[in-house]
């Protein structure tokens, strides 16, 4: 860990000028994961900004019948939102799928959807990897790829986006608010938050320097029945092999994301046209041009088990 | 005390104290955090600074130059050693890495440098500067790849050992299996990392340390620095684990004392996880091929067990092999082991070294043969009991009652309601499966000395170089010492882990219990007969008991006894009882899972352990290293891999995000039955060691039940769901 400064702004514009300031400035919320990059030096902060005082922790019903989370909400408060729970299954049993009880205290929503990908390589810092340090290569291709990407994937990095709270956010078409340093706001549809790596693996989201995100706002509740499969080496406290995220309606129509195979949730609407064909169908046509590798390639039918799994269990 | 002839009744016998199923004396410090390991010693010395290891980039080659001025120049820096700074270092006995010191790195992460700073973050931050340059050399990492032109390597026996005609028998059998199974790297991954404070005195070392040996290791850092063992104080009384990583010196040793001497000051290294998984020691991979040939009626009359695994030039290959000499009859036998060798961290020791993987994989060639013969595998198993070594049918088991595991097992298991044909079972979306199999670990025996001091109070002071691992030999010394002196638990203190004290057996293949509490035993006796000739009495008349000495009508208080203070040292030595007769432990495994039908994810419904292994000292401390070994068994079964980049030569998932290891919500109710029983050939206490048996076989039984579950035979570990899931069907 490098030594750094800290400040603790009470303005979300101030927080955004405050990074936009000083280009080795990052915001900091609970630290989970941003703490562990930096003592391994992947990540090395001058000056951090933290966020906690920006009073970005409240959950309100929008205008439209939705939600709007604040950035700071905890994984925890979120989860066990009545809200939330009634309305948005997927996203409570998603977040509640994730890391441990402990970490969900201190995880944040903004945090969580810009938590950096578990990469075995990419907490290795003798090994070359692209993403920690851009044009040094990609030691996971060729090597041990198991966790890593089948799908989205490119010559300059194979990693995965590790959230699953993020996978039943793009399920359920959530937005993410953002401020910058000049008070601009905008939202974000979360299908274009995440990027995928292309020749920039290091560019991981839509935002600009300095940009804060201020909240995620859900549309109004989609009804059906939430179900959230992650599977994993074991029982709990682990990263998903594959996830899925599903709404399934009792006419057999619905949404369908992936967590655990690409650089992003993995959504595709046009494969959600083939539901009521069946998990193979829709596999698929998610699926169409993956690029496995020889270690990684049982996702593929674990894909199309694991949606077969999650439309048996919303029949029950 | 040399022990020669079995055991007759001696004071252990009245079972007052020993036997019991006491808590560990020592679980209130840990509870409270107030037991002190070595990273924690802020108490015993002042100023101390903290050293980081840095590890090389390379898995194989050569470090040229390193950059140290950056490092130098950083704030708080004390002191940088590097790797070129010194000649390469000794090593350790049972060792084949090099720690320290010259150029060449034989394998990734091995250690090439120690910063030196005021605080842990500043040595962390200035390690960071620290630039080598290298000229990497190919080497080998493949096990797979080397396996085919690996020479046999009998490890000290010789390389082939047969029985009879292995060949014929097997070609005569008329039922017959070959069958290929895997197990991986694995590693340790004790919650303490390894960790030294090391503090000079001049020429004197002191290291307060993590360590399982403490004779071995005072031993191992002399030869190691170069310096006279009796400059060497090695002081270890807590250890967060070791399971055989920390029965050797490590870097943090090494790189403590190293870095104390430069900077001037006392200084506490701990390695990082990553340092754990690649710089330390891990569990060799195997490659395992089983035959077993057997007569219609279900008799065993050929079977083979060949192994390969892989290691550093010098190294010692994984014993998986040696259970198959004796957990079963058959009149033709053949074993053998090979070695490659691989430029992968070291391999050694870890809890069960040999039998467990060797277990994982005989255990299930032998539930597939049962189902060959269409026998149920407890009463194949039951039909193949021998009560002999099968290769000296001379030399008896000195107790042997795996039949008694495997039908209290089946009895309380409920295994005769288990459907034998395999994927009948379901219960809503889960597979439902039931597994059995052996548990098979062998009793080593080793001299083993303590000093036993009784004062005016009738206070009775134990102390001996013995560690406690977690296991409880704090607890377990102190009940011998009670039981032997008449006193209550409350009246002993016991005191461990110091190179000061007499040497003792140490924690390591499941030997520390037996004969470190027969070491005590053996001074105890010895105290004994100081108090008898103190008082002028008898020593085969008195008795020792509610805190007196007895003869006829004399009672005396034991305080009043010692006057001012009596103190005995002795110790357990063997003669030639582990030649006559094979002394082993046993266990049957019963283990119930569910496999998902969709996923092939597999969980653990119940487990079940029934244990042959002498008499139990303390059924609770007995009962939760059993436990832990189950679940250790799990993590081996189904998760536990060092996953091995066989380019760049080195363990990828090298933390405990990667690494996986059971956590809470895998592990189900799980119960140990020990089987009511003494073993007089063991030693004066009667028992042997039950910290390694519980892990052996509980793979296999895992393995078994998957396959009952599923219809799916998997024979390479860990059983993780991308092994079988093309050959699961799909469910309706
Ligand atoms: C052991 C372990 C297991 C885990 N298991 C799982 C799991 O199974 N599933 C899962 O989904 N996750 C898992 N996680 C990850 C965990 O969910 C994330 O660490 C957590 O959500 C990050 O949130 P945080 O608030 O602590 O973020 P921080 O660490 O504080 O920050 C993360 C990033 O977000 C940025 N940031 C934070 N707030 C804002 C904001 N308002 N605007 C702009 N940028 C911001 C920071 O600059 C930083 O780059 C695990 C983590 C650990 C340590
Ligand atoms: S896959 Fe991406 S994160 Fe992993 S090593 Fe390659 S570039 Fe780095």
């Amino acid at each position: 860990m490098k030594p750094f400064t800290y400040e603790r702004p009470t303005t979300p514009a101030a927080a955004a000028a405050a990074v936009t300031r000083r280009p080795d400035a990052k915001f900091i919320a609970g630290g989970t994961n941003l703490l562990d990059l930096m003592k391994l030096q992947i990540e090395t902060p001058g000056h951090l900004v933290d966020v906690q005082d920006l009073r970005l922790d409240t959950i309100e019903a929008t205008d439209d019948g939705g939600l709007r989370i604040g950035a700071r909400v905890t994984n925890t408060a979120l989860a066990s939102d009545p809200r939330v729970r009634r309305d948005y299954g997927v996203l409570a049993r998603a977040i509640l799928a994730g890391a441990s009880g402990q970490l969900r205290n201190k995880a944040t929503t903004a945090g969580n959807l810009l938590q950096r990908t578990r990469c075995p390589y990419f907490y290795d810092t003798y090994q070359p990897c692209n993403k920690r340090q851009p044009g040094s290569g990609c030691a996971a291709i060729g090597g041990y790829g198991r966790p890593l990407a089948v799908i989205g994937g490119s010559d300059a990095c194979i990693a995965t986006h590790p959230s699953d709270m993020a996978v039943a956010l793009r399920l359920l078409d959530a937005r993410v608010e953002t401020v910058t340093a000049d008070g601009t706001t905008r939202a974000i549809p979360i299908a274009d938050f995440h990027r995928l790596p292309g020749d920039t693996p290091h560019v991981e989201t839509a935002l600009a320097r300095g940009e804060l995100i201020t909240a995620v706002t859900l549309p109004k509740p989609l009804g059906g029945t939430h179900v959230y499969r992650k599977v994993r080496d074991r029982a709990s406290y682990a990263f998903a092999l594959v996830s899925v995220a599903a709404v399934i309606r009792p006419d057999g129509t619905g949404r369908v994301a992936l967590g655990g195979v690409a650089p992003k949730p993995w959504r595709a609407e046009a494969a959600e046209a083939e539901l009521p064909s069946g998990a193979k169908a829709v596999a698929d046509a998610l699926l169409a041009g993956a690029r496995p590798t020889a270690d990684n390639a049982f996702k593929l039918p674990l894909v199309e088990r694991t949606i077969a799994a999650a439309i048996s269990d919303a029949r029950e | 005390m040399k022990f020669e002839h079995p055991a007759g009744l001696n004071p252990i016998d009245r079972l007052t104290v020993v036997g019991r199923p006491v808590d560990r004396i020592d679980g209130p410090l840990k509870t409270t955090g107030t037991a002190l390991y070595a990273h924690e010693r802020h108490d015993v010395a002042p100023n101390q600074a903290y050293g980081v290891v840095v590890g090389a980039a390379i898995a194989r080659g050569r470090v040229e130059t390193i950059d140290v001025r950056a490092a130098r120049a950083a704030p708080g820096v004390l002191a940088v050693v590097t790797t070129l700074d010194v000649p390469r270092l000794g090593r350790g006995r049972m060792n084949y890495a090099y720690l320290f010191g010259g150029a060449e790195i034989q394998h990734y992460h091995q250690a090439i440098a120690v910063v030196v700073a005021e605080t842990f973050e500043q040595a962390r931050a200035a390690a960071a500067l620290i630039r080598a340059d290298y000229t990497p050399e190919q080497g080998r990492f493949d096990l797979a790849a080397e396996a085919g032109h690996a020479p046999l390597h009998g490890d000290g026996d010789e390389p082939v050992h047969r029985v009879g005609d292995f060949e014929t028998a097997f070609a005569a059998a008329p039922v017959t299996l070959d069958r290929t199974y895997t197990t991986p790297d694995q590693s340790h991954v004790m919650i303490e990392p390894h960790a030294t404070v090391a503090v000079w005195d001049g020429d004197r070392l002191t290291l307060w340390t993590s360590n399982q040996m403490i004779a071995w290791s005072k031993k191992a850092v002399a030869d190691i620095l170069g310096m006279p063992a009796e400059k060497v104080r090695v002081v270890s009384p807590y250890v967060g684990g070791g399971f055989g990583g920390k029965l050797f010196v490590r870097a943090d040793a090494v790189l403590a004392a190293l870095g104390a001497k430069a900077a001037g000051r006392p200084v506490r290294v701990a390695l990082t996880r990553p340092l754990v998984i690649n710089n330390t020691t891990h569990r060799p991979a195997t490659i395992q091929r089983i035959r077993i040939g057997a007569e219609r009626d279900g008799r065993i009359t050929a079977i083979a067990h060949e192994s390969t695994s892989g290691n550093l030039p010098d190294g010692s290959p994984e014993t998986a092999v040696a259970q198959t000499k004796l957990l079963y009859a058959g009149a033709a036998r053949m074993i053998a082991m090979r070695l490659a060798r691989l430029d992968l961290p070291e391999g050694n020791a870890m809890r069960a070294p040999g039998e467990a993987p060797g277990m994982m994989a005989l255990e299930i060639a032998i539930d597939e043969m049962a189902e060959a013969l269409g026998l149920d595998p407890v009463e194949f198993r039951i039909r193949n009991d021998t009560q002999v070594d099968p290769a000296h049918p001379g030399r008896p088991f000195s107790y042997r009652d795996l039949v008694g595991c495997l039908r209290l097992g089946a009895e309380r298991f409920g295994w005769s309601a288990r459907d034998p044909k395999p994927a009948s079972v379901r219960d809503g979306r889960w597979l439902i499966g039931l597994g059995v199999a052996a548990g098979f670990r062998n009793n080593l025996l080793t001299k083993s000395s303590a000093r036993v001091e009784l004062d005016r109070h009738g206070v009775v002071t134990v102390s001996t170089d013995m560690t406690d691992i977690g296991t409880g030999s704090y607890t377990i010394i102190a009940q011998t010492a009670a039981e032997m002196l008449g006193v209550g638990l409350e009246k002993v203190v016991v005191r461990l882990g110091d190179s000061d004290f007499p040497a003792s057996a140490g924690s390591g293949g499941q030997w520390g219990a037996n004969n470190a509490t027969a070491g005590v035993y053996a001074a105890c006796v010895r105290l004994r007969d100081a108090v008898a000739r103190k008082l002028g009495l008898n020593a085969t008349d008195i008795d020792f008991a509610d805190g007196e000495v007895m003869s006829g009508d004399r009672r005396v208080p034991l305080g009043e006894a010692a006057g001012e203070g009596l103190s005995a040292e002795d110790g357990i030595e063997y003669g030639s009882l582990a030649k006559d007769y094979q002394q082993s432990t046993f266990a049957g495994h019963f283990v119930e899972v569910a496999v998902d039908a969709h996923t092939g994810e597999t969980r653990l419904r119940r487990m079940l352990a029934v244990c042959s292994a002498g008499r139990i000292l303390n059924p609770k401390s007995a009962r939760s290293q059993v436990i832990g070994a189950m679940t250790m068994g799990a993590g081996a079964a189904l998760m536990e891999k060092l996953s091995v980049d066989t380019r760049r030569g080195f363990f990828v998932n090298h933390d405990l995000a990667g690494y996986e290891v059971p956590v809470h919500a895998d592990i189900p109710h799980q119960e140990v039955i020990f089987l009511d029983e003494a073993d007089p050939i063991s030693s004066p206490m009667k028992a042997k060691g039950v910290g390694e048996l519980g892990l052996c076989g509980v793979g296999a039984a895992i393995a078994n039940a998957i396959y009952n579950a599923t219809g799916v035979r998997v024979r390479d570990y860990p059983i993780t769901l991308d092994t079988y899931l093309d050959r699961l069907p799909r469910p309706a």
